[in-house]
Formats: C-alpha cells, sequence, structure tokens
C-alpha cells in the first residue's frame, strides 16, 4: 500500500469537522478558554492601571523622574546644601528630549502658623511655569489662584493645611525656617491660593511660594534645592539619565526614582512576576478540561481512527490531526477572549470609581478611580501561554491516538 | 448500601481518565484556594498588627471631638487614672496615657516642626513597639524627667546624637506659651524612614508640665494580643466611660485606610477566585453533560422501566456530589499539608520587602490555616460544580424514551 | 376481561422531508393471558403499536385502554407508575445497566419499586433461579452471552408481578438455541403466571409459538389469525 501522503488541507478540514461533530462540548471548552483569556487579559489590565497609578502618584509627589541635587542634601535637607540653578550643558540637555519637563525649586523644612495653630511643613520655593511642566495640575486650584510668577510674593496651601491651620484665603501666615547661617528666617505672607491633592497627606505637607521671594526670605542667591525632572515614559528613565548625572557633573548627586523610592519599584517588579503567575494559574485549571476534552474526542473515534490506519494513514498525521484541533480550539478561544477582553476593558479605561475604598488605596499610595491599562504586552502574554502550554498538554492523548493498533481499535464496539 | 449509591459510583468509573481528570481540576483548584487564601489571612494579621503595633494601637479613649479636630484643649481629663481604672477593670495590662503637641524643636544647627508625644514610659512599651526599637542610648525611664527619644532620621536632620539638648517651643493646652529643653537619651531606628524622621516622645507628667495640660492627656491607648478581643473590649470600656465626652474609637476609626486596604485586596483575590472557580464549574458541566449524554440509550431503557426522569436527573447530581466530595476531600488534605507545612516553615518574602515595608512587614510570611481557610474555599467549589451539574441533570427531564433508545 | 383494547390508533413521523405513517386507524382487542405476535418487516408499525399500548409513546388519536386504564389519558407520572408496577418490557439489546451486575440489575428496579431493602436480594435471586441463572447473579453483562442477558431482562421485567410483558424484537441478536430457550420461556411463564404476552417480532422461530398471530405492514393490520396445534410448530393458517 502507497504511503498516503494526506494534504494540509484535509487534515485542518478533518480537525475542523471533528471539533463541531460534538457541538455542545466544544462549545463548552471554547466558552470556558475565552473566559480564562479574558479574565487573563483583564487581571493583569487591572494590575497593570493600578501600578501605574501608583507610581505616577508617587512620581508626582517626589517629583519627577530624575532628581539632582547636592550630595548631602537627601541626608540633610536644610538649605546650606544648596545647588546653583541649571547652566550651561545641563541646561541645554533639559531644554531638550527626552525630557518634557523640569523645574528648579527650594525645598526645605518650615514652620507655618496661623493665629491659631502651627504645623510643620515642606516649603518650596518653585516658578510656576516650570511647576506646571513637571505635572503640577493648575486646575487643582481650589480657591484663589496659583502662583504668577517665581517672584510672587504670595503663598499657596493645601485645603487641609488651611483646615488645620483655621486660616483662609486672603489671610496671613508666618514661615519660618533657617537660612544657611542657621539664623532664623522668618517673613509674613498672605495666602493667595488653597489647592487640593489627591491625598490628604500632601495637603498638609507641601506649600508653595515664589522661588524669588523664598531666595531672598532664605538669604540664597539664585539657588536651589534641587532639580526635578521628568520624562515622557517612566518605564524608560534607564536610557536617559545617565546623560543627565553626565551632564550634572560628579560633584552633584543624580538619581533616578527607582532610587528615590524602592516601593515604587518594587511594585512594578511585583506587577510583572503577578502576572505571570496569574496567566500561568489561570490556564493550569483550563488544562484539566483542555485534556479531558481532547481524550474523550479520541476515545469515541478509535474505530474511525483504525479505519485510518487501515487505510494506510501514518501515525504520526494521525497525531497531527488530532494536535490541529487542539490548535484550532485554543485559536478560537484565545481569538475570541482577546476581542472580549478589548471590548471590555477599552471602554474602563475611561476609570472605575472605587471611591468607597478611598481610604484604603490612599494608603497604598492610589486615588479613588482605577485605570485598567490594556496592553499589548498581556495580551501576547497570554496568547504565547496559552498556545505553548495548551499545546504541551495536548501531546499526549494526540500521541495515543497515534498508537493506536488498527486491529484492536477496528474490532472495538 | 443502596443500588443508587453503587450504579452512580460505578458510573463515575466507566470513564476513570475522564473522571481524575476533572477531579484533578478541582483537587488543584482547592489546593490553590486554602494555601492562597491562608497566605492573605497570614499577611493580613500581620499588616494589621505590624501597623497598630508602633503606635495607634488597637482602641483609643479621647475626647468625642479630638479625631475630627485634634486640638490641644480636647483632652481626656485625669488621664493617668482613667487609664489605671482601665487597667484594672478589664485586666489587659496593655494600657497608657499619652498626650500630643506640636512644637518646634531646635537643636544647635537646626530647627523643624514636629509633633510630640508624651508617654508614661512604664506602660509605653506594652502598647508600641517603638520603645523597643531604641537604636542608641536607652528609653526614657522615669515619668518626669527632661529627657527625649527621637527617630533616627530626625537626629540626622537635627545633627544631634544622644546626650544633646534640644530646645522646644509650642503652645500649652489653653494656648499659652510652652516651652522646654530636652536632653536626647536615646534615638529610636524603626527602619521605616517616615517614622524615623517625625518620632519624638517625652516623658508624660513633664510633657503635662510644659504643655499646662494639668492632669489631662489626648488619648488613652489599648492594645490587646487577638484581633477578636477589640469589639467586646470596645463595648466594656465604653461603658465603662457612660455619657462622658469621651469616646472609644477602634482601629478602623483611627487608621481608616488599613481596614480599606484590606478590603480592597480581599475584593481583588476575590474576583480572582472566582474566575477559577467558575473555570472549574465549566470542567464539571462537560464532563457530566458528555457523561449523560452517552448514557441516552440506557436513560431510555431506565425510563421504560418505570424511572422517573427526576429520578435520574438526581442519579446525575449524586454522581457529581460524589466527584465533587473527592475533589474537595483530597483538595483540603493538600492545600492543608501543603499550608501546614508553609505555616511552619514560613514564605520568605524578600522578593517584596519594600513593598511591605510601607504596613511593616517584613521577613517571613506565615500563612494562617483556619476553618475558613481550610473549607471555604473548597466548599464554593463543591457548590460551583453542583451548579454545574444541574444543566445536564435538566436535560434528562426532557427525555423521550422512545427517541432516547433509537439514539446513536 | 380485556387486557388490551386499542380503538383507532393512529400516528404519523417525520423523517427528513417524508411523511411516515405509523399507525393507520389500526384497532386490536387482546384478552388476558393470551400470547400474541406482532409481526411485519421494519417499518410496519409493530414497535409503534407496541410501545403505545405501554404508555411509551402517544398516537396522535384514538383509545387505548390497559386493564382497567385508559393509557392515552395518563399523565407522565401515571404512565411512569405503570410501566413500574404492572408492564414489563424486553428490548431487543442493551437491556441492562452494564456497571451494574445480573442481581444488581434486578435489585435496580425494586429500589424504584419502593421494596424493602430486606427483601430485594432474596427476591432478586429467586427471580434468576426462574430464568435458570441463579449462579451467574455476580456477573456483569459484559460477561454473558446474549441469550443470557435477555432471560436476566426477563427476570427483571416480571419481578413487580405484571400482568403484560412487552418484548420488542427479544430474539434479534441471539442465535438459534438461545432464542428458542428465550421464547420457551415467556411461554412457560405465559402457563404458569398467565401473564400476558405481546411480542413484536419478524423472527419465524418465535412466531411458530403463538397462538395469535397479527400481521402488519405500513401501520396497518393485514391479518389477524388464531392457530391451534403444538406449541413451537405453529404453522400460518392458509389465508
Amino acid at each position: 500500500m502507497a504511503d498516503y501522503q494526506p494534504a494540509a488541507g484535509i487534515l485542518f478540514t478533518l480537525a475542523w469537522r471533528n471539533l463541531w461533530r460534538n457541538h455542545r462540548r466544544t462549545l463548552i471548552m471554547l466558552i470556558a478558554i475565552v473566559i480564562g483569556v479574558w479574565a487573563m487579559i483583564l487581571f493583569s489590565s487591572l494590575m497593570a492601571g493600578m501600578v501605574d497609578e501608583m507610581v505616577r502618584g508617587g512620581l508626582r509627589t517626589l517629583p519627577g523622574e530624575v532628581q539632582i541635587h547636592h550630595p548631602d542634601y537627601r541626608d540633610d535637607p536644610s538649605i546650606a546644601n544648596s545647588i546653583d540653578a541649571p547652566q550651561g550643558a545641563l541646561l541645554e540637555r533639559l531644554n531638550n528630549p527626552p525630557v518634557t519637563g523640569w523645574a528648579a525649586r527650594i525645598k526645605v523644612p518650615a514652620m507655618i502658623s496661623s493665629e491659631r495653630a502651627n504645623r510643620g511643613i515642606q516649603l518650596l520655593g518653585v516658578d510656576p511655569a516650570q511647576e506646571v511642566s513637571l505635572g503640577f495640575d493648575p486646575t487643582n486650584i481650589v480657591e484663589g489662584r496659583f502662583l504668577e510668577g517665581p517672584d510672587d510674593k504670595g503663598l499657596v496651601i493645601g485645603r487641609k493645611l488651611a483646615e488645620r491651620l483655621e486660616t483662609r484665603l486672603g489671610k496671613r501666615v508666618v514661615i519660618m525656617s533657617q537660612d544657611p547661617d542657621n539664623n532664623v528666617a522668618d517673613r509674613g505672607i498672605r495666602v493667595v491660593g488653597i489647592y487640593q491633592a489627591r491625598l490628604q497627606a500632601t495637603e498638609e505637607l507641601n506649600v508653595y511660594g515664589g522661588l524669588e521671594t523664598l531666595q531672598k526670605m532664605l538669604n540664597v542667591d539664585n539657588q536651589v534645592s534641587e532639580i526635578a525632572i521628568t520624562g515622557d515614559d517612566f518605564r524608560q528613565v534607564a536610557s536617559w539619565w545617565p546623560q543627565i548625572q553626565q551632564a550634572t557633573g560628579p560633584e552633584l548627586e543624580t538619581v533616578p526614582w527607582m532610587e528615590l523610592d524602592g516601593y515604587l519599584e518594587s511594585m512594578m517588579k511585583m506587577q510583572t512576576s503577578f502576572n505571570v503567575i496569574i496567566t500561568v494559574v489561570i490556564f493550569l485549571t483550563l488544562s484539566f478540561g483542555l485534556v479531558n476534552t481532547l481524550v474523550m474526542a479520541v476515545f469515541e473515534r478509535v474505530r474511525e481512527i483504525g479505519l485510518m490506519m487501515a487505510l494506510g494513514m501514518r501515525p504520526g498525521w494521525i497525531m497531527y490531526q488530532v494536535l490541529l484541533e487542539s490548535i484550532i480550539l485554543l485559536g478560537l478561544g484565545l481569538l475570541l477572549g482577546n476581542l472580549l477582553a478589548v471590548a471590555t476593558i477599552l471602554p474602563l479605561e475611561d476609570g472605575i470609581d472605587i471611591s468607597a475604598l478611598a481610604k484604603g488605596l490612599e494608603m497604598a499610595g492610589m486615588g479613588s478611580t482605577l485605570y485598567p491599562s490594556l496592553r499589548l504586552s498581556d495580551m501576547v502574554l497570554s496568547t504565547v501561554v496559552v498556545l505553548v502550554l495548551g499545546l504541551l498538554a495536548s501531546l499526549l492523548p494526540a500521541w495515543r491516538a497515534s498508537r493506536y493498533n488498527p486491529i484492536q481499535a477496528l474490532a472495538r464496539t | 448500601m443502596s443500588v443508587t449509591l453503587r450504579l452512580a459510583w460505578r458510573n463515575l468509573w466507566r470513564h476513570g481518565r475522564r473522571t481524575w481528570l476533572t477531579v484533578g481540576a478541582m483537587v488543584f483548584c482547592n489546593a490553590l484556594l486554602v494555601f492562597l487564601i491562608s497566605s492573605q489571612l497570614g499577611s493580613y494579621a500581620m499588616m494589621i498588627d505590624g501597623t497598630l503595633g508602633f503606635l495607634t494601637g488597637h482602641l483609643q479613649v479621647q475626647e468625642q471631638r479630638y479625631n475630627e479636630e485634634s486640638k490641644m484643649r480636647y483632652t481626656v481629663p485625669d488621664g493617668i487614672a482613667v487609664a489605671k481604672a482601665l487597667r484594672d477593670s478589664t485586666g489587659n495590662p496593655a494600657i497608657a496615657a499619652r498626650g500630643s503637641a506640636f512644637a518646634l524643636a531646635s537643636s544647635e544647627d537646626r530647627s523643624f516642626g514636629i509633633q510630640i508625644l508624651g508617654v508614661q514610659p512604664q506602660f509605653e512599651s506594652a502598647v508600641s513597639t517603638l520603645p523597643g526599637l531604641i537604636d542608641q542610648g536607652r528609653y526614657l525611664q522615669s515619668s518626669d524627667a527632661a529627657e527625649i527619644v527621637i527617630g533616627t532620621v530626625l537626629a540626622r536632620n537635627l545633627k544631634i546624637g544622644v546626650g544633646d539638648e534640644i530646645t522646644f517651643l509650642g503652645s500649652g493646652r489653653d494656648d499659652s506659651f510652652a516651652a522646654g529643653i530636652a536632653t536626647v537619651v536615646g534615638i529610636i531606628n524603626s527602619g521605616i524612614t517616615d517614622v524615623d524622621r517625625a518620632i519624638a516622645e517625652i516623658p508624660l507628667n513633664y510633657f503635662q508640665s510644659i504643655f499646662a495640660m494639668e492632669d489631662d492627656v489626648h488619648s488613652i491607648v489599648v492594645k490587646v494580643d487577638d484581633l477578636d478581643k477589640v469589639a467586646p473590649l470596645k463595648k466594656q470600656i465604653q461603658s465603662q466611660l457612660g455619657d462622658s465626652s469621651l469616646t472609644v474609637l477602634d482601629w478602623n476609626q483611627l487608621q481608616p485606610g488599613l481596614g480599606q486596604a484590606i478590603q480592597a485586596d480581599m475584593f481583588s483575590s476575590f474576583l480572582t477566585y472566582a474566575v477559577l472557580i467558575v473555570l472549574v464549574a465549566f470542567s464539571v458541566l462537560n464532563t457530566q453533560l458528555m457523561s449523560v449524554l452517552e448514557r441516552t440509550r440506557e436513560f431510555g431503557v431506565m425510563t421504560a422501566l418505570g424511572v422517573r426522569p427526576g429520578q435520574l436527573g438526581r442519579l446525575v447530581l449524586l454522581e457529581t456530589a460524589i466527584m465533587s466530595s473527592l475533589g474537595l476531600l483530597l483538595g483540603c488534605v493538600a492545600g492543608g499539608l501543603l499550608t501546614a507545612y508553609l505555616a511552619h516553615t514560613g514564605i520568605s518574602l524578600d522578593a517584596m520587602k519594600e513593598a511591605l515595608e510601607r504596613y511593616n512587614i517584613e521577613g517571613r510570611l506565615y500563612p494562617q490555616l483556619s476553618i475558613i481557610s481550610l473549607f471555604g474555599g473548597p466548599l464554593i467549589v463543591f457548590v460551583g460544580g453542583m451548579l454545574a451539574a444541574i444543566y445536564p441533570a435538566l436535560r434528562l427531564h426532557t427525555l423521550q424514551p422512545v427517541a432516547a433508545m433509537r439514539a446513536v | 376481561m380485556t387486557a388490551i383494547r386499542c380503538s383507532q390508533l393512529n400516528k404519523t413521523f417525520t423523517q427528513g422531508d417524508q411523511i411516515i405513517c405509523g399507525l393507520d386507524d389500526v384497532s386490536i382487542d387482546i384478552e388476558e393471558g393470551s400470547f400474541v405476535c406482532l409481526s411485519g418487516p421494519s417499518g410496519s408499525g409493530k414497535t409503534t403499536l407496541l410501545n403505545a399500548m405501554g404508555g411509551l409513546d402517544k398516537p396522535d388519536s384514538g383509545e387505548i385502554q390497559v386493564g382497567d386504564k385508559r393509557v392515552d389519558l395518563l399523565g407522565k407520572s401515571d404512565l411512569a407508575d405503570m410501566r413500574l408496577h404492572s408492564i414489563g418490557f424486553v428490548f431487543q439489546a442493551y437491556n441492562l445497566i452494564p456497571v451494574l451486575t445480573a442481581r444488581e440489575n434486578i435489585e435496580f428496579v425494586m429500589q424504584i419499586q419502593g421494596v424493602p431493602t430486606a427483601q430485594r436480594r432474596d427476591k432478586a435471586i429467586a427471580m434468576l433461579e426462574e430464568v435458570g441463572l441463579a449462579d451467574h447473579e455476580d456477573r456483569l453483562p459484559s460477561q454473558l452471552s446474549g441469550g443470557q442477558q435477555q432471560r436476566v431482562a426477563v427476570a427483571r421485567a416480571i419481578v413487580s408481578g405484571p400482568t403484560l410483558v412487552l418484548a420488542d424484537e427479544p430474539t434479534a441478536n441471539l442465535d438459534s438455541t438461545s432464542a428458542t430457550q428465550l421464547i420457551e420461556l415467556f411461554v412457560a411463564l405465559n402457563r404458569e403466571r398467565g401473564i400476558t404476552f405481546v411480542i413484536a417480532t419478524h423472527d419465524t422461530r418465535v412466531m411458530a409459538y403463538c397462538p395469535r398471530l397479527i400481521r402488519m405492514e405500513d401501520g396497518k393490520i393485514i391479518s389477524d389469525e388464531e392457530r391451534t396445534g403444538k406449541s413451537g410448530e405453529l404453522q400460518p393458517q392458509p389465508s
């Protein structure tokens, strides 16, 4: 008997029709795969959205993705450890991509006093235009206005701080800090604006004044505490911050956000392992049903397989045909699952309101809206895992099908 | 033993591999659930105790307006005596009184605004872990000495060490001018920057004299060793305080973020578990449906014998129940053993060190095996499996004996 | 007293796009204790008539009375009860539950019927003795020959003491010896217990034992003969 070499088309047709012979079983398995794939992508998207939020929030708090300081500043954030405003090569770098925004600011601990209360705060001397490029959102101002220039003589405080101090827009407060010689530097300032932030802690901490105004108060010329820099994708920072470091020079400290806040970086690492784990776990749960489906399908067709072998079809082709069934099933499920994911997650990217858990999220560093982030990498990951592991799981039933003895197979009722 | 039971059992093993694969899915899912839920509960316990253990404690007695607006004049009158009375009446020794005020602290070189706590040295270590985290020097001892302990980052920022003096200025309870000079006797290193940057403690009597508190305090902190005791203790203390202007707050009110963070985590975990359980249910659905369809002829004969469709349906449900029970049993055993082993050795958390620092969890996670974590998940899988069998069982109601017996 | 009375039964089926006439205005009276054969080629309607008598299938029109019950008017539950307690069925194949032993197959039906546990075992064994298979009680159907399987089916059919047994092509898969054994068992039960037998068959060996032979073709009764002579050697009368 001549070797029968079936064309790939025939095998595909066979596989396809065999799947639909028992349409209920195939449908149920298909739905299960679709749900599994959809869930894989959904969870990854939710996690990605959460981590993105957390990291962005953290970056806004830092602020920036790269910061430049005096080498002693982080240990001792006093005005004595100040640096010059950017010039020359550094300025050049900062005004070009991939940097999308930067701000030179004063950032020192100080005390603020109203008529009724005192509070410890972080005093920021800023150039408002630079702050906005760094991410400060002018719409956060709920009363009054933001600063109008680095020489603005007003003060902008957070809403919660205003509450604690029992003060209002237009009232005067006293700011007190130290100058580089450890003398007390204080000044009466009027509150010209009140802002709200995502986290109440931020509102109580950050107080904004004009850069030049505060430089005068603190007795420093054109010096700042830090230069904060932001680019467009926080995940790409590793590629450009060394250049900033070069431009800054060895006397100053240049640090990327990964070092500034270990919590954020470890969250991102957790995200990747979480994605892989959840995808594998979901798949493993599916795999039992997948193998079962294939085993049942093969078992029902024992006589038919015996017949095919008696006609001359090689065992290898039998195995290939069964695997094809599995591939079609998985492929269909992946296609529909990915489509379903896109259809359900994209609309949700506008945000899911979870304000009921606001306080808890604040603690974790998140706002009260969850923005799932559908990423191609997650869809690819789920597809690859399901296909590869699915094929592995199908190998055994497919191989066993090819091992049937035609005569015994045909004799079975 | 009833024939029906024997029949159900043997029907399952007609296709042994198929049954084992379905049971396998259930065992896998159940073992996973046992492990995951136990770990979750273990981590929550760690999170709560870790966060509260620092400073907050599990309950606090305060003036009823104090939690909202922490004004100096919202005080607990005769605080030290009240604390003692509570210690005696509840039998819980971990109860301490505290005062809290804002002050400008100055060293020779630097000044900082900080929150100063007045504490009872002999009782504070029972309600807070901070006294045990002294890195240099010693903790406070006498209740009215002019001494202070501060966090290590604060010490660095103020550029001082043990033996140096700190001047602090603030406002007293009656808005009067409060000032004092204290000697640093100890430096606390908690490992958490936010805490070490802010913590400063002085003895309570000294605090009361500086800030014109007389005998008042701002809060009485209570710590318990078992979270289940929080609610009854809260009731007991509240009734003891009667109708005064004082109130008892539990940790959910003191740190609302904590309870909600746990809720958020639970919610997202349950979502994950739900997906897994649904997938297992589909597995059961498929198996049982196939099992019913391939016995169409047999069921036709049974109907001809006078067996009611309802009885046939119950047979299918019985088979599902046996399979699900197997999955439950083996899953609980596998999951229970794995978790019990890990509960003993702990799971290393180094990979997530920084992420967990925020909640003061470190070292190893010890999953907590309990009745809920051992049976909760698997029971739901059991129910899911039974629900999945409803469709196949219902199909038997529409069984036409004649058509069935002609079936291929 | 009449065991079965059918009046003007009609039933049609659709198969694909063809309309098949199952029963065409069939009327028949069968007395208690009779031994009747319904014979005819495949598709003649004998199985349909048998199913109608047993309440397994409802005719489109007409009346059926079995004993004192109007079968065509009964609900599903009552029909099931009737099949459980009053009518026994023996089919061509797949009569037994493959995972239960011979004895258990009989016990199963008794459990459904509500026979108390204590009595079931003994009664099942007694039934097996009657059909001559007492020492095969623990064998699974796959371990029994075709003829033996059918005999167990008969034992199961009569365990509740029915007055009527309906058999649909019971000997179709059997060799001559087993077929003869089976039909002689039927005859013995009919004689000793007075059970009415209605057998649908086109096996001539079976027809040789039936005193009353009803021939059907295309859903109609074309002849209905009473024959005399020795059981097993009954010949069709010349028409």
